[in-house]
């Protein structure tokens, strides 16, 4: 294959007029489309096809038959999501997560901002203020959800250092508390992620803007307000979609922190109530027509952050 | 996300540039939306500051009187050092209260036991938990699941990101666009089918394979490789290309002996999704001996716990065990897990 590296150098391989002649029907270099095949057939294979079964199967009656059963499923229309509509147990675990994210996504886009922002322009202790914030993110929830529970039962260290501030009965068991100590431990654990994202939004950022601003008399309150929020405003909504997507996907914190989404559902997220009721009692129609609703919830937000943090960018 | 994959990277690299005055144009355009909340007053400072540049002598004339290096007093700097090195030590006070707990005999919820009491240490939680949990076969399994991850998201993505980055071929732009995509598909909705499928249909239950399949090849990965070829020089490519080499020579003696900087940042973002992982090897491993450590000490949390003689001790000692070795690797590659490189893989 001759080129041309100058045109290559200059970025004009788009508009080169050799490089249209020789485009064959897979392009020039069809060998890319050999390469990323596997990455296609891993995308296809666990994402396109499962997002589309996941439809089909709310749809129909859909159970778990002994292996190699012949059984019949049998198109059902709306029933299982009329099914899912008409029981409280959804309901409330939609309420739960709706209260999750109300607790969770602000704090973490602006304490993640803030720390972020702090982070950018701290020259000491970076190591070590690095570990410190992004240590909660790559361990396992599992393993940060025992020192929680240690923590935060009724005897715990928490509890013992608040006196007679502490809620009673104790944060996880408590049907008012357990829902926010739930978003309060997401916002920590994933903390680190999203200040990892403004971090790499705010080296973007040109330089120019904060010197105008210095200029100008800006505090660095006025100059945050002014200038950083609307520069990083992409990221902003990146994070916000993300928190809400992972805030949604709410599964192993109830599961394990409250033992099961308890007290009496007070902590029930759907996800946990899609397991339970897909996998535990075999009814996974329902669970994916809940799977469905979810997710038409979650681009509805998702959409409205969209139009209200004005990231048209992204 | 749509379109051709260079061009929407030049269009993020400008982006900071432009946006302001796109900012002023889009508060023009539409004022009735954003008034009321003080984005009109902002468009206008927008505009102030971008009259501002010809008073550049006048700026760094007055500079030096009020402010030094980045516009921060001496006290500034140390308070905000003195404030976030506080937020990390609470960010990192739950580990060390993990490890302490976890060599406690008898577990000491007052505020004394966080210090380290010489007659209550002991080991035993981790004979304890070892007794309960096989803790080696778990390791054994998390180590199976992850480094088959780590693997085809290792092969698969350098394959993939240098397609993506320094081949032109049909269907390169929407490949991309799904590389990005994907990684916001929520696992909730993928659950129940990819349980049917893999579980039942497949019949990959408590195995490894069905483990590993969902997880296979990291997008982020993918992506990641993609910005790493994407700025290396191109005349590497062509250089080698007008020697007459084919394109599997230059993938094989070019691009990949060049590919080890980028490798430990893939390796890290990669090993801790699978390491970490509960709810899909929990859905389909039944089995104790199959599970990764993660599943099996959260079914001793969520089933047995009580039973034991000091539970917390036990589950710390487990989640210590879980915790190390991504802590252990964080800790010493964390200068590769760093903004730009990550922050690349998910917004591309």
């Amino acid at each position: 294959m001759t080129t041309v590296p100058a045109g290559h150098r200059a970025g004009a391989r788009y508009r080169s007029p050799v490089r249209r002649r020789r485009r064959g029907l897979l392009g020039r270099q069809p060998l890319g489309l050999l390469f990323s095949s596997p990455y296609l057939a891993f995308v296809l294979a666990v994402f396109a096809f499962p997002l589309g079964f996941a439809v089909w199967i709310s749809f129909h009656d859909y159970f778990f038959a002994a292996p190699g059963a012949e059984v019949d499923r049998p198109f059902v229309g709306l029933d299982n999501y009329r099914d899912v509509l008409g029981d409280p147990d959804v309901w409330r675990s939609f309420r739960n997560v709706a209260v999750f994210l109300l607790i969770n996504v602000p704090l973490t886009v602006a304490l993640s901002l803030l720390l972020a922002t702090a982070l950018n322009q701290a020259t000491r202790l970076r190591t070590f203020l690095r570990v410190g914030y992004y240590v909660p993110y790559v361990t396992a929830s599992v393993a940060v959800v025992g020192v929680w529970l240690f923590l935060f039962n009724s005897n715990g260290l928490v509890n013992r250092v608040l006196g007679p501030l502490a809620p009673d009965p104790s944060w996880l068991i408590n049907s008012t508390w357990a829902m926010p100590a739930i978003a309060l431990y997401v916002t920590w654990k994933q903390l680190g992620f999203y200040i990892l994202l403004y971090l790499a939004a705010l080296q973007n950022v040109p330089r120019e803007l904060y010197e105008v601003a210095a200029t100008d008399g800006a505090g660095k309150i006025r100059t945050f307000f002014s200038i950083t929020i609307p520069a990083v405003r992409p990221a902003t909504v990146l994070v916000l979609l993300l928190s809400t997507i992972i805030g949604a996907n709410l599964f192993t914190e109830p599961y394990l922190l409250t033992g099961g989404g308890g007290p009496n559902g007070a902590s029930m997220s759907p996800v946990l109530l899609m397991y339970q009721l897909g996998i535990e009692q075999n009814s996974p129609d329902v669970a994916a027509a809940i799977g469905v609703i979810l997710i038409v919830f979650v681009l509805l937000i998702g959409w409205l952050q969209r139009r209200l943090a004005g990231g048209d960018e992204t | 996300m749509s379109g051709d994959g260079t061009s929407e990277r030049s269009g993020r690299w400008s982006e900071g540039r432009v946006e302001p005055p796109a900012e002023g144009a889009r508060s023009g355009a539409r004022p009735e939306k954003l008034s009321g909340d003080g984005t009109s007053e902002r468009s206008g400072r927008w505009s102030e500051g971008r009259v501002e540049p010809p008073a550049e002598g006048a700026r760094s004339g007055a500079r030096p009187v009020k402010l030094s290096g980045d516009g921060t007093s001496r006290a500034q700097t140390v308070l905000r050092t003195v404030v976030l090195a506080a937020g990390a030590i609470a960010f990192l006070f739950p580990f060390y209260y993990m490890i302490i707990g976890s060599l406690q005999a008898e577990p000491d919820p007052t505020p004394t036991g966080a210090f380290p009491d010489p007659s209550n240490l002991t080991l035993d939680n981790y004979a304890d938990i070892n007794s309960r949990i096989d803790l080696l076969q778990g390791l054994v399994n998390s180590g199976i699941f992850t480094g088959g991850v780590i693997g085809c998201t290792v092969v698969f993505g350098v394959l993939a990101g240098y397609a993506l980055a320094v081949l032109q071929w049909r269907g390169r732009g929407l490949t991309f666009a799904l590389a990005l995509l994907v990684q916001v598909v929520p696992f909730q909705l993928l659950m129940i089918p990819l349980y049917v499928l893999i579980a039942r249909d497949y019949g990959l239950a408590d195995t490894h394979l069905g483990m590993i399949l969902p997880f296979a090849i990291n997008s982020t990965a993918v992506i990641v490789f993609r910005q790493y070829f994407l700025q290396l020089p191109r005349d590497l490519f062509d250089a080698a290309r007008v020697d007459g080499a084919g394109e599997l020579r230059l993938l094989r003696s070019v691009a990949l002996p060049l590919v080890r900087p980028v490798l430990v940042t893939v390796v890290l973002i990669t090993f801790i999704g699978p390491w970490n992982e509960f709810l899909w090897p929990f859905l389909i491993t039944k089995d104790a001996s199959k599970q990764p450590l993660a599943v099996s000490l959260a079914n001793y949390i969520s089933n047995v716990a009580a039973t034991a003689a000091n539970p917390f001790g036990a589950v710390l000692a487990g989640a210590v065990v879980l915790a190390a070795p991504a802590v252990g690797l964080f800790i010493v590659f964390q200068r590769y897990f760093t903004s730009s490189n990550i922050g690349s893989g998910v917004k591309g």
